[in-house]
């Protein structure tokens, strides 16, 4: 039977191996996750160079405002790990200030996406157009939510500081947000030269 | 039935852990890395337009990509400086997508029946 004693003493954040349960989970999922992003690249890979009647890669893709994009999530990696260094220090204003420059950066990059998607739909290639149109906009756009979910995370953590829910003993709730955040970026640093640098022939 | 307790050595592994906090580089460090990463983004683009590289464009692109990442990881993300085991479950989770899917890609390439990518 389960005492209170019991579960008090199996509720801290340390697991047999030694290390926080927490962070075991997230490296877990982020190791998981590279499985979900490899099929997505693999997938535009096989597709890329089926167009049919739709625009190819080469005619479509804006390599200079793409390049912009790419600075501005891989300076977001910055921010975010500056706002960690932050809270482990007890610095609760630093934080707030890299957290919503963290946001701001994640939110301009999702803006460009959008800007990109629209304009690749008025000159004619959409989700339905050709394989090569399905696997961009699966791949880059589940890439995209997965950096409108982080922009949230990020909100909320913000939110928590506010409301003083996020003292410097929680800094570990910083650093679980700032891996995933990483690893948005790190799949970007892939996509960015497999979808658009390098050439399809 | 209630779980097991966990004493001893595990719970004096929790000082050991938070003491991993003070290895973790500081904001001067993570701004180097930043700096090294733009470079490297800019010099992405600029091969990107250069007449003559076309022939080795690929192998370049990849070895700058392959740098970002392990920066990233391993500054970014303290892989460098956390316990081993992080790397493990990241490096075997990313190594697994390498293996499944370069056999996956194969199967469309090698073989008299390889559907290939025409279309």
């Amino acid at each position: 039977m389960a005492t209170k004693e019991a579960f008090a003493d199996v509720g801290h954040d340390y697991t047999s191996t030694g290390l926080n349960h927490t962070k075991v989970a997230m490296w877990s999922f982020l190791g998981s996750d590279c499985l979900f992003f490899g099929a997505m690249i693999s997938t535009y890979l096989l597709y890329r160079t089926r167009t049919l009647s739709g625009p190819t890669p080469h005619e479509i893709y804006d390599i200079p405002f793409t390049s912009v994009s790419s600075f501005v999530l891989l300076m977001s990696s910055l921010t975010m790990v500056l706002a960690l260094a932050a809270i482990q220090r007890g610095d609760h204003r630093g934080l707030r200030i890299w957290l919503f420059a963290t946001a701001f950066l994640g939110t301009t990059f999702i803006g460009g996406q959008i800007y990109e998607f629209t304009t690749f739909v008025e000159e004619g290639l959409k989700l339905s157009t050709s394989p090569f149109g399905s696997a961009f906009f699966m791949l880059t756009g589940l890439h995209g939510a997965h950096v409108t979910v982080g922009i949230l995370m990020l909100l909320s953590l913000a939110g928590l500081s506010f409301s003083g829910k996020l003292n410097q003993e929680d800094s570990l709730k910083v650093e679980m947000i700032g891996l995933y955040w990483h690893f948005v970026d790190i799949v970007w640093i892939i996509i960015f030269t497999v979808v658009y640098l390098i050439p399809t022939e | 039935m209630a779980q097991t307790p966990v004493h001893g050595d595990d719970m004096a592994t929790a000082p050991q852990a938070a003491e991993e906090l003070h290895h973790h580089p500081g904001p001067r460090q993570y701004v180097w890395v930043a700096i090294v990463l733009a470079i490297i983004t800019a010099a992405e683009v600029v091969i990107y337009y250069i007449p003559g590289l076309e022939s080795v464009l690929v192998p370049f692109l990849l070895a700058f990509s392959a740098v970002k990442f392990v920066l990233v990881v391993m500054w970014f993300m303290h892989l460098k400086f956390d316990s081993h085991l992080f790397r493990r479950l990241f490096v075997t989770g990313f190594i697994l997508a390498m293996i499944v899917f370069s056999i996956v890609l194969a199967t469309f390439f090698l073989g008299p029946e390889a559907p290939g990518l025409t279309g």
